[in-house]
C-alpha cells in the first residue's frame, strides 16, 4: 500500500503566501477568522469541496500556499456571498476565494480536468476580444477544450435554445473594442 | 424619469425574454430607459477570478460611458452586471490602488470616471421610484389564483443589501402581490441556484436548482418568478438531468417581468414567454386571446 | 502675587518606577536639569517614590530643607497623586502644595526615542516647578452620609445587595419595575453547575426581603429622578398603578378565580409567552410581593382606551366579579393613579440586569419563521415544574398520530447566538455556554432524546464548571464544534422530512453535516437592558461601548461608578453568571457601607467659587453646569456656586465672560505659568 505524509513541516509552508493574500483588497480580514465553521456550515458548494471554506482560510492564513492553489474547493465557489454576509468576523471569504483562483490560474496550478478555470479564462479572452460575450459561443469552447463527450450531452439542450429562438453563434462585438484593449493593458502596465 | 439601460449579454442572449418583458414593461409604467451606447461586458464572476484589476477596469468602461453620456442613473436587471458594477464601484471607492488602475486606464482612452453614477436594480426603481401603488393602478388582468415562488437569488442582496432586506427580500413580493398574485412561503428566496457550476460541474451546481425546484413545488407554487437570467436559465434548462439524477421537479419558471406585462395586459408572446422551456399554464384571468395565446405560445 | 510675597523652596523627586520610566527616560539627566531652575531647592532622582522609603524621602527632605512646595514626576496622579500629597502632608505641609507630573503615561510608555522622551520629561518637570510656586494652602471639606440606601432592580443583585444593607441595620429601598422581584432567576429550574432547584434558592431569599423590617420594598415602580450628591441624594420614584391596594390585599387570589374571563386568555409574559394569564394575575406563585396586578390593557372594566395622557380610562363595563370575590378585603381599585414618591438616600446600588438577545435578529436560525425554534429562556420556563406546560417538554407544532401532543425524540442547541459575532454582539455572553448545558442536561432528563450542542468554543472556566462539562460527556449529550450555519425545514434524505435540519461544519471532523432535529434551542445572549441608556443618565452614570455600565476601574474598582456614592452590581455591568453576581452584589454593598458607617465623605478642594464683585448676574454659566452646582441667588443678582455639588469641571470658569469664576488648583496665574514653563524648554 502507498502511503501519504500527512504531517506538515515548516519547509512545506510557502511564508508570506497568507501575508500576500491579506494585502489584497476585501481579503484584509483572514487573520481574524476564528474557525467557527459558519461559512462552510452556510456554502451550498461545500458538499462537493475537498477543503470547507473554513480549512481554506485556515491553510491560507499559515502559508499552506501549494495545498490551497490546488484545490477543487476554489472553483466551486460559486460567489454568492452567503459565506461573506454571515461570517461573525465579517471576513470576506468570497474575496479570498476569488484571489486564491486569480494566483492559481496565474501560476497554472489548478487541477486539470476542472472546467471551471477553463471557462473563466474563455470568458475573460472574449471579453478583451470583443468586449461582448455570446453564451452559447463560450459552452461551445469550454466543452471542445475539456470535454467534447459532454458537449453532446447539451444537444438537447442546445435544441431547446433553438426551438425558443434564443440559439445565436454570432458574435457581437462592441465598436470600442481597441480602446477596451487598450485600457486593460494598463493593468499590465502598472503592475 | 430616465434611465440608462445597461442589458448585459445575457438580456442580448439566451436572457432576451427578459429583455422583451422589461422593456414594454417599464414603458408602461413611464419610465424611459435609454440603452448604454456601446457597453461591454460586466466580466461577471469570471473576470473577477482571473484578474481583479481588469475586471474593474472592463465594468468601469460602462460607467465612465453612462457618466459622458450624462446619464444620472445606470439600471442594470441582471444579477451579475448589478453586483459586478457595484462592486466595481465600492472597490474604486475604498481602495486606492484599485482607483489608480481605473484612473490609468481611463485616461489612456480619454474616458473619465469622476463620479458613483447609482446603479440600479429594475426592483428597487419599480419600488422606490414607481411604487406598489402605481403598479396596482395599471393592473387589468389580476394574476388571480397563481401562487408564485419568489426567488431573488443571491446576488442582488449579498454582499451589499442595497435596497431590500439581506436575508428576506420582499420587493417582489410586493410587487407580485400587487398584480394580484399570492406567494407561497419561499425560505429558499435567497439561495443560490448554481451560477454556472450547472455549466461546469453539472453535479454540484444542478443540485442547487433542483432543490430550488423541488420546495418550490412542495410548497404550492406554480410557477417561479426570478429576476435575473442566470437563475432563469438554470431551472428552466435541465429538467432531463435533474429527473435523471433526482426526481422530475418540473415547474416552470418566468421572469417577475413576464408576470407584470400578463397583469397590464400584454400578451404572452410579447412577454416572450415562449421562450421558455417549461411551459406556464394559461392564466384563468387573461382574456380568451391571451390565454389560448398563452397556451399555444407554451406548447 | 503669592510667589514674590513668599520665598518659595522647592524639592524635586523624579521616579523611575523600576523599568517603567527609566528605560525611556534619563531620570539622572531631567534631575540634574530641574535643580537647575529658579525656586528649586533640591532635586533627586529615585528608583520607587511610591514605596515607604520614597515616602519618607520627601517628608525627611521637607523638614531638613524647609522645602514649602513638593513635585513628583511619575506615574498617573490616578494612582499616587493620594499617596503624595499625604507624604507631603505628614512632612508638615499643606498637601495642595504638592503637585504630581505624569511622565510614565504621557510619556515613557508612549514614546520610542529616549532622548526625545528625556526631553519631554524636562519640559513638563519645568513647567510643574512654574506652576506649583503659585500654589494655595487649600482645605478639604466634608459632607455627611445619609445612612439610607436605595436598591434598583430587584434580580438576585438587588435582593443579594437590599439584604446585605438591610441585615447591617440600614433602611434600603427596592425599587423594582415588575410586578415581582425575582429576576431572570425566578425562570429558571434548575441553576449551573450544581443543578439546584432555583426555586429553592430563591424564593426564601424573595419573602425575606418582603418581610424584612429594614427593606421598603416597591414593585411595579421606577427611578423617574435623581438629584443631589454623594450621601444626599433625593430620589423621586414612580409608583405605577396595579389597581390593587398593597396595603389591604392579602395575595389570596380569589379575585383571579372570579374574574369573568373563565380561561387564561392573555399573552403570559413572565412565562415568555408560552402560556396565558388573565387580566388580573400573579406572575408566578413565588411573586414577591405576594399582591395580585391588574392589566389595564385588557381588563374590560377599562374601556381598552386611554385617555389624552396615555392613562386608561374606567369604563365600568364590567360585572366585576373579582370585586365581589374579594368582599370586604376591599382591595380593588380601579381608580388608582401613578403615585410619585420622594425619597433621600446616601448611597445607591443600580442592579437592573441585562435582557436577551433578540433571536429574530439572526434570520438563519428561524425563529419566528419555524415554529419549534425555541429561545433558551423559552426553554428554561418549558422544564419548570412550575411552567406552562409543568414540565413536559411538548413541540409547538406537531402532533403525535393519536393526537397527543408531541415530545421532541432529538434537540440541537446552538450556542453563541448573538454573541461572539461582529454583526451583532462582539462580546461573549459568559454564562451560555453553562446554561446550554445545564438546559442540555434538563432536556434529555425530561424527553430522553438525542440532545446535540453546536459551540465554537467551550468556555466553562468556573468552579465546578468543566466538571460539568465532563458529567454531559459521560451523560451522552453531543458536543459539535461548528457555529450552524442555517436551521431549515427541507429534506435532502428520507430521515429529514418532517424535520428541522441543522446544517454546519463539524469543524474537528472537517465535514459539513445535516442533523435533522425536531427541536432546536437558540441561546441567545445577554445584552444590556432596552432602556440602559436613559437608566444611565438618571444616574449620572457612563456606559461602555457595548452599552453595560461602566465600572470605575475594570480591575481595582469594579462596582464603584464614576459617581461617587453611586454603585453597579450585577448582569447590569456585563454579562455574568449568578455566583459572580452575589459576588458582586455584596461587595457593592459592602462600598455602601464603607460610605454609610465612616458617615461622611471629604471632597477635593478642586472646586470653583465665584468672585462675587466681578459677577453681573449674566447666568450664562447656570444651564452649563453637567452638575446643576450652580444657582442664581435673586436679592444679590449674583450666581453661587454648591460647594458639594461641584466636581470641579471647569467648564463655567472657561465660559464666564466677565471673568469672575476661580477654580482651586486651577487658577489663571497657575495655568500660564505652567504653560510658560513647558515651552520654556527647547
Ligand atoms: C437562559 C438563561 C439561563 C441562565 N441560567 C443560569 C444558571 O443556571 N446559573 C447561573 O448562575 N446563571 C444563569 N444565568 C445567568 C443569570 O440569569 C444572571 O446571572 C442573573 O440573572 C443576573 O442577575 P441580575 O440581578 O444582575 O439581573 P436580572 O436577573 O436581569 O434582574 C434585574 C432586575 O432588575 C429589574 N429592572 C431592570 N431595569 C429596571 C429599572 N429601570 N428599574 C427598576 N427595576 C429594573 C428587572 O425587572 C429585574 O427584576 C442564565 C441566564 C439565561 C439568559
Ligand atoms: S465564518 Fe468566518 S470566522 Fe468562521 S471559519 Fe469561516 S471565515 Fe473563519
Ligand atoms: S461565496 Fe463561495 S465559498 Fe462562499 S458560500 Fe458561496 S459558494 Fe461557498
Amino acid at each position: 500500500m502507498e502511503m501519504t505524509r500527512t504531517i506538515k513541516y515548516e519547509a512545506d509552508r510557502v511564508k508570506g503566501f497568507g501575508e500576500e493574500v491579506m494585502s489584497v483588497p476585501g481579503c484584509e480580514k483572514l487573520k481574524d477568522c476564528i474557525q467557527c465553521g459558519t461559512c462552510s456550515g452556510v456554502c451550498p458548494l461545500s458538499i462537493y469541496m475537498d477543503f470547507t471554506p473554513r480549512q481554506v482560510i485556515e491553510m491560507t492564513r499559515f502559508d499552506f500556499k501549494n495545498e490551497v492553489l490546488g484545490s477543487k474547493t476554489i472553483w466551486l465557489c460559486a460567489s454568492c456571498y452567503a459565506c461573506s454576509v454571515e461570517c461573525p468576523q465579517q471576513i470576506g471569504i468570497t474575496d479570498i476565494m476569488y484571489e486564491l483562483k486569480q494566483r492559481a490560474i496565474k501560476e497554472k496550478v489548478y487541477p486539470r480536468g476542472l472546467p471551471t478555470p477553463v471557462l473563466a479564462q474563455e470568458f475573460t479572452k472574449m471579453v478583451h476580444d470583443y468586449g461582448r460575450v455570446n453564451e452559447i459561443l463560450l459552452a461551445t469552447k469550454m466543452y471542445m477544450k475539456t470535454n467534447p463527450l459532454a458537449a453532446m450531452g447539451m444537444s438537447t439542450l442546445g435544441l431547446g435554445m433553438i426551438k425558443t429562438g434564443r440559439f445565436s453563434m454570432i458574435q457581437e462585438k462592441i465598436q470600442g473594442r481597441a480602446d477596451l484593449a487598450r485600457m486593460l493593458e494598463t493593468v499590465d502596465e502598472g503592475k | 424619469m430616465k434611465y440608462s439601460y445597461y442589458p448585459g449579454c445575457s438580456l442580448k442572449g439566451q436572457g432576451r425574454a427578459y429583455e422583451e418583458s422589461l422593456l414594454p414593461v417599464m414603458r408602461h409604467l413611464g419610465i424611459e430607459l435609454e440603452e448604454l451606447p456601446d457597453w461591454n461586458c460586466c466580466g461577471a464572476t469570471a473576470y473577477m477570478a482571473v484578474d481583479e484589476g481588469k475586471a474593474c477596469v472592463a465594468a468601469s468602461r460602462n460607467l465612465a460611458i453612462a457618466e459622458k453620456a450624462g446619464l444620472q442613473q445606470v439600471l442594470a436587471p441582471c444579477s451579475a452586471c448589478y453586483l459586478v458594477l457595484n462592486k466595481t464601484q465600492h472597490l474604486i471607492h475604498d481602495y486606492p490602488q484599485i482607483k489608480s488602475a481605473v484612473d490609468r486606464a481611463m485616461t489612456s482612452v480619454n474616458l473619465k470616471y469622476s463620479t458613483d453614477i447609482p446603479v440600479r436594480h429594475p426592483l428597487d426603481v419599480l419600488i422606490s421610484d414607481v411604487g406598489v401603488d402605481a403598479i396596482k393602478q395599471k393592473v387589468t388582468h389580476p394574476l388571480k389564483g397563481l401562487k408564485v415562488a419568489p426567488y431573488y437569488g443571491c446576488q442582488i442582496v449579498r454582499p451589499y443589501a442595497t435596497f431590500d432586506d439581506q436575508f428576506n427580500p420582499t420587493s417582489m413580493d410586493r410587487i407580485l402581490e400587487a398584480l394580484g398574485a399570492t406567494m407561497v412561503q419561499f425560505p429558499l428566496k435567497t439561495k443560490c441556484c448554481g451560477g454556472s457550476l450547472t455549466g461546469t460541474l453539472p453535479e454540484a451546481g444542478l443540485r442547487l436548482s433542483y432543490i430550488i425546484l423541488k420546495e418550490a413545488i412542495k410548497r404550492g407554487a406554480d410557477v417561479i418568478a426570478t429576476v435575473c437570467p442566470l437563475c432563469l436559465f438554470n431551472l428552466d434548462s435541465f429538467h432531463g438531468k435533474i429527473a435523471a439524477k433526482w426526481e422530475s421537479a418540473r415547474i416552470p419558471t418566468v421572469y417577475f417581468t413576464q408576470l407584470m406585462g400578463l397583469a397590464f395586459g400584454m400578451t404572452a408572446k410579447q412577454m416572450g414567454l415562449q421562450r421558455g422551456l417549461v411551459p406556464m399554464k394559461p392564466l384563468a384571468s387573461a382574456p380568451a386571446c391571451c390565454a389560448a395565446r398563452t397556451a399555444a405560445a407554451a406548447t | 502675587m503669592q510667589s514674590t510675597k513668599e520665598n518659595i523652596r522647592i524639592g524635586f523627586y523624579v521616579c523611575h518606577c523600576g523599568h517603567n520610566i527609566a528605560a525611556m527616560v534619563d531620570c539622572a539627566d531631567v534631575a540634574k536639569y530641574v535643580k537647575g531652575l529658579p525656586n528649586v531647592v533640591l532635586s533627586r532622582d529615585y528608583k520607587y517614590m511610591c514605596s515607604d522609603p520614597g515616602q519618607e524621602l520627601i517628608q525627611k527632605d521637607i523638614r531638613e530643607y524647609k522645602l514649602n512646595r513638593v513635585v513628583v514626576a511619575s506615574c498617573s496622579p490616578l494612582l499616587h497623586e493620594h499617596t503624595f500629597r499625604s507624604a507631603t502632608a505628614a512632612g508638615g505641609l499643606n498637601p495642595y502644595y504638592f503637585h504630581m507630573v505624569n511622565i510614565r503615561e504621557h510619556d515613557s510608555w508612549v514614546h520610542t526615542d529616549r532622548g526625545e522622551a528625556t526631553v519631554k520629561a524636562k519640559a513638563l518637570a519645568h513647567a510643574a516647578i512654574d506652576r506649583v510656586a503659585f500654589h494655595k494652602a487649600l482645605e478639604t471639606k466634608t459632607v455627611k452620609i445619609n445612612p439610607d440606601a436605595l436598591v434598583v432592580g430587584g434580580g438576585i443583585a438587588g435582593i443579594h445587595a437590599a439584604m446585605t444593607l438591610a441585615n447591617a441595620g440600614k433602611k434600603v429601598y427596592l425599587v423594582e419595575r415588575e410586578p415581582s422581584i425575582g429576576g431572570h432567576m425566578a425562570k429558571f429550574d434548575k441553576t449551573f453547575p450544581t443543578l439546584d432547584c432555583a426555586a429553592c434558592i430563591l424564593t426564601p431569599k424573595m419573602s425575606e426581603v418582603g418581610a424584612h423590617p429594614n427593606i421598603t420594598l416597591w414593585s411595579y415602580s421606577e427611578v423617574a429622578q435623581v438629584d443631589g450628591y454623594v450621601g444626599n441624594y433625593k430620589v423621586r420614584v414612580k409608583r405605577k398603578p396595579r389597581y390593587i391596594s398593597e396595603e389591604r390585599c392579602i395575595g389570596c387570589m380569589d379575585c383571579i378565580s372570579a374574574c369573568v374571563f373563565k380561561e387564561p386568555k392573555f399573552e403570559d409574559e413572565f412565562n415568555e409567552g408560552l402560556g396565558k394569564r388573565k387580566p388580573v394575575y400573579i406572575p408566578f406563585p413565588q411573586a414577591t410581593p405576594q399582591i395580585v396586578v391588574i392589566d389595564p390593557n385588557v381588563c374590560l372594566n377599562f374601556k381598552r382606551t386611554k385617555g389624552p395622557d396615555g392613562t386608561p380610562i374606567v369604563s365600568d363595563r364590567c360585572k366585576k366579579t373579582c370585586v365581589e370575590a374579594c368582599g370586604d378585603k376591599n382591595a380593588i381599585d380601579f381608580t388608582q393613579k401613578e403615585e410619585i414618591k420622594e425619597i433621600e438616600v446616601g448611597t445607591i446600588i443600580v442592579a437592573t440586569g441585562f435582557k436577551t438577545f433578540d433571536s429574530k435578529r439572526v434570520p438563519a436560525y428561524g425563529y419566528g419563521i419555524y415554529k419549534n425554534v425555541y429561545t433558551a429562556l423559552e426553554i428554561e420556563r418549558l422544564v419548570n415544574a412550575s411552567g406552562p406546560t409543568g414540565g413536559e417538554v411538548i413541540l409547538r407544532e406537531g402532533k403525535n398520530p393519536d393526537g397527543s401532543p408531541k415530545h421532541p425524540k432529538s434537540i440541537g442547541i446552538i450556542h453563541c447566538v448573538g454573541s461572539r459575532d461582529k454583526k451583532t454582539n462582539v462580546w461573549c455572553s459568559r454564562v451560555c455556554c453553562m446554561y446550554s448545558m445545564k438546559l442540555a442536561h434538563l432536556l434529555k432528563e425530561h424527553t430522553g432524546a438525542e440532545v446535540y450542542n453546536f459551540y465554537i468554543d467551550i468556555r466553562a472556566p468556573g468552579k465546578g464548571y468543566e466538571e460539568f462539562y465532563n458529567k454531559l460527556l459521560d451523560e451522552g449529550v453531543h458536543f459539535i464544534r461548528g457555529r450552524v450555519g442555517e436551521v431549515t425545514d427541507w429534506a435532502m434524505t428520507p430521515e429529514e422530512e418532517g424535520k428541522l435540519v441543522i446544517r454546519v461544519e463539524d469543524t474537528l471532523a472537517g465535514y459539513v453535516r445535516r442533523i435533522p432535529v425536531d427541536m432546536v434551542v437558540l441561546s441567545s445572549g445577554l445584552e444590556p437592558q432596552a432602556d440602559a441608556q436613559d437608566v444611565r443618565r438618571l444616574f449620572n452614570m457612563s456606559c461602555g461601548t457595548e452599552g453595560f455600565f461602566l465600572e470605575r476601574h475594570p480591575k481595582l474598582a469594579p462596582v464603584n461608578t464614576f459617581t461617587d456614592g453611586i454603585f453597579i452590581a450585577g448582569a447590569c455591568q456585563g454579562p455574568r453568571d449568578i455566583p459572580d453576581t452575589v459576588a458582586q452584589a455584596g461587595a457593592a454593598a459592602a462600598e455602601a457601607l464603607v460610605l454609610i458607617d465612616k458617615g461622611f465623605v471629604e471632597q477635593e478642594p478642586n472646586t470653583a467659587f465665584i468672585l462675587d464683585e466681578e459677577c453681573s448676574g449674566c447666568k450664562s454659566c447656570i444651564p452649563l453646569c453637567p452638575y446643576s452646582a450652580i444657582l442664581y441667588d435673586e436679592t444679590r443678582k449674583k450666581a453661587h456656586i454648591n460647594e458639594a455639588l461641584c466636581k470641579g469641571c471647569g467648564t463655567c470658569v472657561a465660559a464666564c465672560p466677565s471673568g469672575s469664576i476661580v477654580q482651586n488648583l486651577f487658577e489663571d496665574e497657575q495655568i500660564f505659568s505652567e504653560i510658560q514653563g513647558v515651552l520654556a524648554y527647547d
